[in-house]
């Protein structure tokens, strides 16, 4: 499954790329991209965890930015 | 400053409030402890840097720039250079709020040229009223009413009305297009004249509007590969620098504490463990990332736009890195650098006694009411109007032609077959084309030449391509030899392969990518409707005339909205522009750091040169990239 989220608050261009490298590195995700101009996550994975994933994901962020939110 | 968000504008009054109280406490006669004094100034411009670190530190974060700016600034105060140590949190702060501004600035702008999604729709209730709503809520075989002025909301077909509507959020170009019963009509186009009823073909989602919007928004998603280089460059780049300024204190400091004076090495003579410090804190001011990463995908953001708002869509930062490096430009001939449909390109009278008009009106007679595209064509040729009352005894022979009576005459017009079987002599022609014999009474009186035509501004495209930099361009084709290489002699391309079936284009455009050189792309454009193996075979494939054809829109890595060929001349160009854009930056952004940290390391630099090469190369590289959104084709 393929999904898009707006990431609030993402306010540095290299956190953005330190995200999509955290999220990549998440098992059973396909593929993650950060945008940091459209402030967007793009993420393909696993169907069957996605939602666990997605969790993962947000907290990856979180991790790199504290005041970075990941809406759903 | 209208357009600071309220949190941009709380951070300019934090700038500009502490930069008075640090003239105030640097000019000021000391009244007090100085380290106290200029602890009022540094504490209110960089608490917030300060929290961030110390908060990501429990995070693991320990490369982040908060970090790096905190622990330079920090070591600058218990070096004793307290002034330096709120300038350079100043400045970076100041940096800070100049990239969050640029970077909504750019985003903004992006948002303006792409303003072309419809707020509301005019839906017709049951009982006949309208009633104003979301476009998202209306149904496939809804009826929705465009007045003069809106913008079509949705994909429909027209039901009632007649209008004119302006293509330009689409195309980039303001081409009037009739709309009136039984037309198909786009949504992000804007009614002109009448009102317009229209029956809805598909929910707003994949309506013509939201799929263009979708595309460029997920452009930023392909990303392009210095984009990539740059973020691998950042994630080696900060730790490598930081554990250079490690060594850079801790190797003279320890060789300054157990070596006698006597025998110090050159280097060390005449410096105390604080100058290492010193050196080593401005290394960690210039070790931040950020003015690198930031400036490439603001460029090609910038640089998407521009082209979108000249109807070119890109669907990637990477595409735009192919384009800029198009070396072979290959075409699909039909539609593409012809217009694909027929007209009369030549008429020939087999004698003096007859002239063209004549011989084309007796065509356009018998042929008036035939429906074949032949027809059509020997009809929107004809110089005299068309009257029903000249024709009599009109008799249409299949695959062959028609005789009728013109004029009272006994005209016969059509293919060589017909000729043979009225027994006459037809001439051959040497015009590529398809040939319309006729005679008139029994006597071959000439013939007329039916083809395609290129498109206007065809050989002009091929020109600009080739000043843009293109080295061949081929045109691919499913037509016999002779028209191809007619139309090639014409249009002025290097190479053309015809008579070609659809799997043949695949396997050509494969032998002509052995052709281009290793770092060179090659593109083909195509009309998207039957070529789309080929577009995704190709380094880029350029879809033109998309306009509605969503296949074309799927299969296509660059779509032109339009389906003017010289597009793709000013998409490369404007490629190449953003690219040289995004070279300069890299290429700035790194000469600088490393002039400074070499200059820092043997002492000249002080720690004002680095937060330059920090945030005053940050400032101008994304000067230079906002360059991309109003770059001239």
């Amino acid at each position: 499954m393929k999904k898009r989220f707006t990431l609030e608050n993402l306010d540095c261009a290299n956190c953005a790329a330190k995200m999509e490298a955290a999220i990549r590195k998440i098992d059973g995700v396909y593929d993650a991209t950060v945008s940091f101009m459209t402030q967007k996550l793009t993420l393909e994975a696993d169907d069957a965890r996605f939602d666990e994933i997605v969790e993962q994901a947000a907290a990856a962020c979180k991790k790199v930015d504290r005041d970075c939110v990941l809406r759903r | 400053m209208r357009t600071l968000t309220p949190k941009q504008r709380r951070n300019l009054g934090r700038i500009v409030l502490s930069a008075v109280l640090l003239a105030a406490v640097h000019f000021l006669p000391p009244l007090w402890q100085p380290f106290l004094l200029y602890l009022i100034p540094y504490g209110l411009i960089g608490w917030d840097v300060l929290w961030k670190a110390l908060r990501n530190i429990a995070h693991g974060q320990v490369f982040d720039e908060n970090f790096l700016m905190a622990l330079a600034t920090v070591g600058a105060f218990f070096t004793g250079e307290y002034a330096e140590a709120v300038f350079v949190m100043l400045f970076y702060q100041v940096g800070e709020l100049f990239q969050d501004y640029a970077v909504g600035k750019s985003r903004r702008s992006i948002a303006a040229l792409m303003d072309i999604r419809p707020e509301e729709a005019n839906l017709e209730q049951p009982d006949g009223s309208v009633a104003v709503v979301d476009p998202e809520d209306v149904a496939v075989g809804d009826i929705i009413v465009v007045k003069p002025g809106e913008r079509v909301p949705l994909d429909g077909v027209v039901l009632e009305g007649t209008s004119t509507l302006d293509t330009a959020a689409l195309t980039g170009e303001s081409v009037p297009r009739d709309a009136t019963v039984g037309d198909s009509v786009l949504s992000g186009c804007i009614n002109q004249r009448g009102v317009l009823r229209l029956r809805v073909t598909k929910p707003f989602a994949d309506s013509t509007v939201s799929r263009i919007l979708d595309l460029v928004e997920n452009a930023s998603e392909k990303k392009s590969r210095s984009e990539q280089f740059i973020t691998r460059f950042a994630r080696y780049y900060t730790p490598c620098v930081v554990i250079a300024a490690a060594a850079l204190f801790a190797i003279p400091a320890l060789l300054l504490a157990l070596l006698p004076a006597a025998s110090l090495p050159a280097f060390l003579l005449g410096t105390t463990w604080s100058d290492w410090l010193h050196r080593a804190l401005i290394f960690l001011v210039i070790s931040c990332p950020c003015a690198l990463v930031i400036s490439v995908p603001l460029s090609f953001f910038g640089g998407i736009g521009r082209a979108s708002q000249l109807g070119i869509l890109v669907k990637g930062s990477n595409y735009f890195e192919a384009l800029a490096h198009t070396e072979l430009a290959v075409f699909d001939k039909t539609g593409t650098l012809t217009q694909g449909t027929f007209s009369v390109t030549a008429v020939h009278p087999a004698e003096a006694a007859i002239s063209e008009d004549q011989l084309l009106t007796y065509a356009a007679l018998a042929e008036q009411w035939s429906d074949h595209p032949i027809s059509q064509s020997l009809r929107a040729a004809c110089p005299a109007e068309l009257d029903t009352d000249r024709v009599a005894d009109v008799e249409e022979i299949a695959g062959m032609g028609v005789t009728a009576m013109v004029d009272g005459h006994r005209v016969a017009v059509g293919n060589s077959r017909l000729m043979e079987r009225l027994s006459v002599n037809a001439l051959p022609c040497e015009l590529p084309g398809t040939l319309v014999h006729v005679t008139v009474d029994g006597f071959y009186a000439g013939h007329i030449v039916i083809s395609d035509r290129p498109k206007a501004d065809a050989r002009a495209a091929i020109e600009a391509l080739r000043k843009a930099g293109v080295q061949q361009v081929v045109m691919l084709t499913g037509d016999t030899q002779e028209v191809a290489a007619a139309m090639a002699a014409q249009l002025g391309v290097d190479q053309f392969r015809a008579e070609l079936l659809p799997a043949d284009k695949v396997s050509s455009l494969e032998a002509l990518l052995h052709e281009v050189s290793p770092r060179g792309k090659l593109a083909f454009v195509g009309d998207g409707i039957n070529d789309a193996p080929v577009l995704s075979r190709a380094d880029v494939g350029i879809a033109m005339g998309a306009l509605g054809a969503d296949a074309a829109i799927e299969a296509a890595d660059v779509v032109l909205m339009d389906d003017q060929p010289s597009k793709i001349a000013v998409a490369i160009s404007i490629a190449r522009k953003t690219v040289t854009i995004v070279h300069q930056n890299i290429i700035f952004a790194l000469s600088v750091k490393a002039v400074v940290l070499l200059l820092g390391a043997l002492g000249f630099a002080s720690m004002w040169a680095a937060v330059f090469a920090d945030v005053g190369v940050a400032f101008l590289a994304i000067l230079n990239a906002m360059r991309a959104l109003y770059m001239k084709p």
